[in-house]
């Protein structure tokens, strides 16, 4: 995110955080490898073909799904498209501003998508209706409410769990009985930032505001890797890189039970 | 056929609302916000403010500008919605800004603003007024001095009867719609929007049932706000 250009922060409370970072302490009391409490809720909205809403911390994302009607892609006229745009509405935060996407929200939108297209998530050759003329279209809309930091991994989080349990809506294009969505096993997202030469996972809001570097990688369910983004203007070492990835490997697999978990709940309710 | 043996289609009585759940205080980053489901609409409003005007052209050396915004996300209706302001969010933004400025002590702050976020998550007929209920008590959970809690709700007119509440095939296929706004203690008419054909005895009619509904509303409101005070008692 480019939100820490604005320097919200007060150099008493940057010292604060390199000084604690020095002593392997975080400003919330947690270890540079723990993640902050993540609540999962999915099925929020009745417009929505999917959704979910996640909260990691007292940051707040809700994903909404959407299917239309459209034409593929010439290279793929065989295969459904994808499309992820993110929304950081002024409601999210002080420093968000009314009007059209900024670069932050775009590479926000553009690293979520990279996880789901990547890990094939979407069974997009079961979203073909008619070949080179109709298929379907998968809107992922990620719309922030609440910024405390880290909006990568709950935005791909909310983006997993909306898909697990949407639908495709056969019946508003009189194309038969709604069906789910054919989906794979989701990507998991996890973000690393680097400041006063600590590393440490899931960032908090002031965290992402003295962070010199970032890192955020997805992987999939055997723990290999589908999409990487290094962010800001600071440097990772070779080896800092791959411990990274070791660290994400680790997170990923707690963050997997911990959707199945939820979509093993909701199958029963259903 | 939208009226059946004196009930509507979704079995409710013609000055009966549809199920109202606020919330208040429910985001970590603003000033104030609430949580609010109308039947099936969900609405999210914030409160930031009162904070600097900026740039400072905009500000007014006398009070504080109120300005809302109002958007819907693009997956709260059935056909996707392009994210982005558009003319009809643009003008509801507009009567939404001035109906709270009215209750509002802006003289207060002068060259502030206070800005009021509303997020429609969910909608099914009569957002704008869900919208204006939600902020209300986004700017009382923010602590902004006001004379009263605005709250709005809309009267209509469906197979020849007037009725309180439209749903979105009442509103679609229905004679009226008449949304309102009001400071409930002195009932002024903070925002009136209508479209449709009513008679005069209808209007009046349907004035008074709307103003109904919003005295109800303005006391979930009120539960609301007192709940979550109550809820940091008990810890």
């Amino acid at each position: 995110m480019d939100i820490s250009e604005i320097g919200r922060l007060s150099s008493v409370r940057r010292d604060y955080l390199a000084r604690l970072a020095k002593e392997g302490k975080r400003p919330d009391g947690r270890g540079f490898d723990e993640y902050r409490p993540i609540k999962i809720e999915k099925n929020v909205l009745r417009n929505a073909e999917g959704s979910a809403r996640v909260k990691i911390g007292n940051t707040m994302v809700l994903a909404g799904i959407k299917l239309e009607v459209g034409e593929p892609y010439p290279d793929t006229p065989e295969k459904g498209a994808m499309s992820t745009s993110a929304e950081l509405p002024p409601l999210a935060s002080p420093e968000f501003e009314p009007g059209p996407p900024k670069p932050g929200a775009i590479e926000l939108a553009r690293v979520v998508d990279r996880g789901i297209r990547e890990s094939e998530y979407i069974d997009l050759e079961k979203l073909c209706i008619e070949p080179g003329e109709k298929v379907w279209i998968v809107f992922i809309d990620l719309h922030v409410l609440d910024y405390d930091g880290n909006l990568f991994d709950a935005s791909s989080l909310a983006a997993s769990a909306a898909l697990q349990n949407a639908i495709i809506p056969n019946e508003r294009y009189e194309l038969g009985e709604n069906e789910p969505l054919p989906v794979r096993k989701p990507p998991i997202s996890c973000t690393f930032v680097k400041y006063s030469d600590a590393i440490v996972v899931d960032p908090c809001l002031d965290e992402e505001e003295i962070a010199e570097a970032r890192f955020t990688v997805a992987l999939d369910e055997n723990g290999n890797i589908r999409a990487i983004q290094k962010g800001l203007s600071g440097s990772f070492t070779i080896d800092e890189i791959k411990n990274n990835i070791k660290r994400a490997q680790f997170h990923a697999r707690n963050i997997r039970k911990l959707l199945e978990e939820e979509n093993g709940k909701k199958d029963k309710e259903s | 056929m939208l009226m059946k043996d004196g009930l509507r289609i979704d079995g409710r009585k013609p000055d009966e609302l549809r199920k109202i759940k606020i919330e208040a205080g429910v985001l970590y980053r603003a000033d104030g916000s609430c949580y609010l489901e109308w039947g099936g609409n969900k609405i999210m409003a914030a409160v930031y403010g009162p904070r600097e005007a900026l740039p400072r052209h905009i500000q007014d050396p006398t009070k504080a500008l109120v300005n809302a915004r109002y958007n819907m996300a693009s997956f709260s209706v059935e056909e996707r919605k392009r994210p982005g302001p558009d003319r009809r969010s643009t003008e509801i933004s507009k009567v939404t800004s001035e109906a709270l400025e009215n209750v509002i002590f802006t003289e207060l702050f002068p060259r502030a603003t206070i800005d009021v976020c509303i997020e429609v998550l969910d909608a099914e007929a009569g957002t704008r007024c869900a919208g204006i209920t939600a902020a209300a008590v986004a700017l009382a959970d923010a602590g902004i001095p006001m004379r009263d809690i605005p709250v709005a709700c809309a009267a209509g007119k469906v197979d020849g009867m007037v009725v309180l509440d439209l749903t979105s095939e009442e509103d679609k296929e229905g004679e009226a719609d008449l949304p309102i706004a009001i400071a409930p203690r002195t009932e002024e008419i903070l925002l009136m929007q209508m479209d449709g054909h009513l008679t005069y005895q209808e209007f009046e009619e349907a004035l008074e049932l709307a103003i109904k509904g919003c005295k109800q509303i303005a006391k979930l409101q009120k539960e609301a706000l007192m709940k979550k005070y109550e809820s940091f008692e008990e810890e």
